[in-house]
């Protein structure tokens, strides 16, 4: 099949900048006292996590600027599922989130990848909503989390754009989205947390696959996240949580054989319940179609 | 003998027709077919026929075609039945074609989704492959493409993308273009995936898809549910219900049973005919016997009757013929439009305008070595082709028999003559009614009613009789021929008791007024397959030593067991009494042996099926040989294969043999070789296993007969000496009504080489038939290829069914 090749190759990511609105919660920004963040702090770590892909990775970053408007824009990877020469702009489940496609969809088109628009207004899909937190690319199939955030109607737009895999539909537990339980370690290699209800996930995946997968279990679900690269002259580079903030999994990414593993403090996102690979689109230009 | 003729759909689109006589089979259509295509790997194929609701149906090789059209429409297409996985183990180019044209049905149809790139991808490969490279003075290619149907949705978009492709992929050849067609085409996630529609318990549709991994279960387009084979322990419809019970997953403590409600009953039988295909294909290395025991029970006695991809394999890695060459398709599909189809507008969707829409002076042979033949290579080259694939499928000669001397007694000889009257059938059932002590917690369901009882031991005994009893345990030992019976006796009992629970639990479940449904019903157990038929060999031998004792009972057919003259000399034929008692006692021989064929997990099956319980020390250990083990902490291993490739298990592997519940009886008591000789059974044999549950009461009635001929022999195995194991082979031939196994041994004992060949044939045709000429002919074909061999036993197997069956 064309689209075929092991996970991890990118060459572009596209992240988009902190907004001051950091925090605030889109559309009800007064009823949001109850996480306090650190904007600084937040922008800081933003800056080590794109430095790291730029200058570790060697990826070539674009930065979408912040837009005090959007004060979850820089979730940026709820807002596209890209996979090889096509990217699908979602739906996501807040009407207000829903304003963030429009500047990613510009770069999306400026990288001249095929973009499919999710029609939530009429047709099959109405009421159908996806966010690309809740999604699992593995290289080989999609695994879709149903969740607060991502409903069965998404899952079959993400199944009707992408119609070379198979996209499975998997339960998510306790309101986690997919990747806050789990992430892509390596080509062959799922890193999962350890939490019951991330469990259960991952025993759902294990029926639904065809292939093989290793997984490499975390003791903390902050850990699951990472963001998996095979970067210039075939190195794989994983970022992931620093010891001060997930101490009992680094022993677990060491067992990673010859991996450059690098460290992205990521506290701030985290209270808001994202991670580190709600920062960035990951984006393949030189895919092959053999 | 009344014609009719056939038209047959092929995959180019053109038509095949061929007489036919009113009564042949489907088996003979299918090679008419095979052998109009030049194709020999023609194990992945099958026909197809629309039944009187406009249903795709596979037609059935085993049975008349007449019973299976049910009108008078012979029309048929050729299709893949079976999608290999990977479609480049294939042995031949010709077979990869034939798997391309298919695939490109489904793009173009629809019916295998993919994207918009694969779709660009898979038309540039077809290009490639039927046209060649591309052309740069060719004038308007883009006009040329759009005129071919390679995407259900296609527009200028991807046409441009497809010439664009196209043009990088100058100099492939054809058959590489097919390959690298295949190699996109096979990772598809819905290649090879059948799909039905369906409804799960709530009424919702879905669509259950079956494959060479098992069945998909999917919600519009999206998968949420699968159950791999080897996660499967029965499949099973009733009426338009359809059934499959899942083996227990390392948390849970019993199976369960998911069902799914299908449109009706035809449906679910479809559904289920095609699962049973499936898994038996891929996942078995001979097929189940078929299900002649079936006969005497209702339901559905189907089973696949094909080659397995094992078999498949094994059979095509002899092909030894020149490459064929052939035609790939734009040419016929030119000449067709040619005839006066007109030009299909670029927006007609499906396979017309990919048949009619060829532009004539695109006709140009991908094979260019054709036409440097004169016409006389041509013909002299199918010639040997056509020679070539008689002595692959090793068809008997068809020259009239010679009455020999074992014709002769085969005419002539009633003391050996009996009929197999259920009653003799069913000595053992006796014993499994009492004993109770080797599987504690017996449910008391076997005894509910103790006629149905009678019955399903009956059914379970026939079904377990046409097995190959090629093995006896005992038979090498030094034991007491005493201790030995009483060891197997007590083996038995222990199956047939295992066996009632298994046949009398769904009973309870049914009122016993079924009678009606058995059109509509049926169960299959699927097996693992554990290991490649050869591998049994160590059995052979020992069955060799107990070979007075062994009985072929598989229906109707003919064994011919011949046996080196020098290492084997004669031995006083058995009286009639004798024999018959012998033949009984093979029989719980044949059910031991069944019993051993118990792969570990069946074993946990019966288990669960009597004791509904997996507290049982005995069951724990099992679980470890399976290869079921799933991720716990730190690196684990999320694996679907894992999952379901077992790992076959090692000859004296001690944790086995402990673990094992049910024969161990034997285990135990038996010298440290018989113990791995066993491990190896069951090994080998898991795959046969018939574990036959059956529901209902007879309706299809049938007459059996069982006619031994012993040669006269020295026993000269009774000392024990297992020799030595040289060489083995099993060889799998058919033709157009009989089925042929000859396995091969040669061992080497006390210096002497032993070969001893055993010929299984098969022979299925209705009463017009003269099975008594087939025996004789098949017992003279025997002699003929080994003239320096005796035969030593002729079990011949005779069902005759005289109620017509589905």
């Amino acid at each position: 099949m064309a689209n075929m090749c092991p996970y991890g190759h990118f060459t572009h990511a596209v992240v988009r900048g902190i907004p001051e609105t950091f925090g605030k919660k889109a559309g009800d920004s007064q009823e949001n006292g109850e996480v306090s963040v650190d904007l600084a702090k937040a922008q800081r770590q933003f800056g080590c996590l794109t430095g790291a892909l730029r200058q570790k990775v060697g990826l070539q970053l674009i930065e979408i600027p912040p837009d005090p408007e959007l004060p979850e824009s820089w979730k940026i990877e709820d807002v596209a599922v890209i996979q090889g020469d096509t990217a699908l702009i979602t739906r996501p489940f807040k009407e207000q989130r829903q304003s963030e496609v429009e500047a990613v969809r510009r770069v999306m088109s400026e990288l001249n990848l095929t973009v499919v628009e999710m029609d939530g207004e009429q047709g099959d899909s109405v009421g159908a909503t996806l966010e690309g937190s809740d999604i699992l690319f593995t290289g080989r199939e999609f695994f879709v989390g149903i969740s607060s955030h991502t409903n069965r109607r998404g899952a079959e737009v993400l199944a009707d754009t992408f119609r070379d895999f198979a996209v499975s539909t998997v339960p998510v537990c306790d309101g986690a989205r997919l990747k806050n339980i789990c992430s892509m370690g390596g080509p062959n290699t799922i890193i999962f947390s350890n939490s019951d209800g991330a469990k259960k996930t991952l025993r759902m995946m294990e029926q639904l696959t065809d292939h093989h997968y290793d997984v490499l279990t975390v003791p903390e679900e902050l850990a699951a996240n990472c963001i998996y690269i095979k970067g210039l002259s075939k190195r794989d580079f994983l970022l992931h949580r620093p010891a001060d903030e997930c101490p009992d999994s680094v022993s677990a990414f060491q067992k990673l054989q010859d991996y450059t593993l690098l460290p992205t403090a990521c506290s701030e996102a985290s209270k808001l319940g994202a991670s580190l690979s709600s920062f960035c689109l990951l984006v393949n230009r030189k895919h092959t179609y053999f | 003998m009344k014609l009719v003729v056939c038209h047959v759909t092929l995959l180019d689109g053109t038509d095949f027709t061929c007489e036919v006589e009113k009564r042949a089979k489907g088996q003979y259509l299918f090679f008419k077919v095979c052998e109009h295509l030049n194709l020999l790997e023609k194990d992945y194929f099958g026909l197809t026929y629309k039944d009187n609701h406009d249903q795709k149906c596979w037609l059935d090789p085993t049975k008349e075609i007449k019973r299976q059209i049910r009108s008078n429409n012979w029309q048929f297409a050729f299709n893949v039945k079976f999608y290999p996985p990977d479609p480049s183990l294939l042995t031949e180019d010709i077979t990869r074609y034939l798997l391309c044209l298919q695939l490109r049905e489904d793009v173009a149809s629809g019916r295998l989704p993919c994207s918009f790139v694969t779709h660009a991808l898979l038309g540039s490969y077809t290009l490639q492959a039927e046209i060649g490279d591309y052309e740069p003075d060719q004038p308007r290619p883009l006009d040329f493409i759009s005129q071919l149907t390679f995407a259900p949705n296609q527009n200028k978009e991807m046409e441009e993308k497809i010439l664009e492709l196209y043009k990088s992929h100058r100099g492939m050849t054809p058959a590489q273009a097919d390959t690298q067609f295949l190699e996109s085409a096979k990772k598809l996630s819905m290649y090879g995936v059948d799909l039905h529609h369906a409804k799960d318990s709530e009424g919702v549709d879905i669509m259950l898809g079956v494959c060479a991994n098992g069945l998909l279960v999917y919600k519009d387009r999206l998968r949420i549910n699968r159950f791999a084979w080897p996660k499967i322990l029965k499949i099973s419809y009733k009426r338009n219900n359809f059934y499959i019970k899942i083996r227990p997953g390392e948390t849970e403590q019993f199976e369960s049973t998911v069902g799914f409600k299908l449109e009706n009953h035809r449906a679910a039988k479809r559904l289920w005919k095609v699962c049973v295909e499936n898994h038996s294909f891929f996942r078995l290395n001979a097929p189940e016997p078929p299900t002649k025991a079936r006969f005497l029970t209702l339901g559905s006695k189907f089973r696949y009757s094909g080659r397995t991809q094992a078999q498949t394999r094994m059979a095509s890695s002899l092909i030894d013929r020149p490459a064929p060459s052939f035609e790939r398709t734009s040419s016929k599909r030119i000449s067709r439009s040619l005839d006066g189809a007109p030009m299909i507008s670029i927006t007609e969707a499906g396979r017309e305008s990919a048949e009619n829409g060829r532009e004539p002076h695109l006709e140009l042979h991908s094979d260019s070595k054709d036409h440097d033949k004169t016409q006389e290579e041509v013909l002299k080259h199918q010639a040997s082709i056509s020679q070539l694939k008689r002595s692959f499928m090793e068809a008997p000669p068809s020259s009239p028999p010679q009455p020999n001397q074992w014709e002769k007694r085969l005419t002539s000889s009633p003391a050996t003559i009996r009929l197999q009257q259920q009653q003799v059938v069913s000595v053992p059932q006796t014993e499994a009614a009492t004993a109770d002590n080797t599987i504690s917690d017996t449910k008391e369901p076997a005894k509910t009613t103790e006629v149905e009882i009678e019955e399903t031991v009956v059914i379970q005994e026939i079904s377990r009789a046409p097995k190959p009893g090629l093995v006896t345990v005992a038979a090498s030992t030094p034991a007491a021929p005493s201790a030995e019976q009483e060891m197997r006796e007590q083996e038995v009992e222990v199956q047939e008791e295992a066996a009632v629970v298994e046949e009398a639990k769904p009973r309870k479940e049914e009122s016993i007024s079924s009678e009606s449904e058995s059109e509509e019903e049926a169960e299959y157990h699927p097996y693992l397959p554990v290991s490649i038929s050869h591998t049994q060999i160590p059995e052979e031998k020992e069955e060799e030593e107990e070979q007075e004792k062994q009985e072929e009972d598989k229906m109707p057919e003919l064994q011919v067991l011949a046996s080196d003259a020098s290492s084997l000399p004669a031995k006083v034929i058995q009286p009639a009494e004798e024999t018959r008692r012998e033949e009984v006692e093979s029989k719980k021989e044949d059910d031991t042996e069944t019993e051993k064929t118990t792969n570990a997990e069946e074993e946990k099956e019966v288990e669960r099926e009597t004791e509904e319980s997996t507290d049982d020390p005995m069951v724990t250990p099992d679980e470890a040989p399976n290869g079921l083990t799933l991720p716990k902490e730190g690196v684990t291993v999320m694996d679907a294969r894992a999952e379901e490739e077992e790992e076959p298990k090692m000859n004296g592997e001690p944790s086995l043999t402990e673990a094992e519940p049910l024969p161990q009886v034997i285990c135990c008591s038996e010298p440290p070789v018989v113990k791995t000789e066993m491990v190896t059974i069951s090994d080998t044999f898991a795959a046969q296993k018939t574990e036959i549950a059956t529901k209902e009461v007879p309706i299809v009635h049938t007459e059996t007969k069982t006619i031994t001929y012993e040669a006269a022999q020295l026993d000269g195995n009774g000392d024990g000496e297992p020799g030595v194991l040289m060489t083995a082979q099993t060889i799998t031939s058919e033709s157009l009504c009989t089925t042929t196994t000859t396995h091969i041994t040669k061992t080497l004992k006390g210096g002497l080489s032993e070969t001893r060949i055993e010929k299984r044939i098969v022979i299925t045709g209705d009463c017009d038939i003269d099975h008594d000429q087939a025996l004789a002919q098949a017992i003279k074909e025997a002699k003929e290829q080994h003239p320096d061999m005796s035969v030593t036993r002729v079990v011949v197997h005779k069902e005759t069914e005289l109620a017509e069956e589905d």
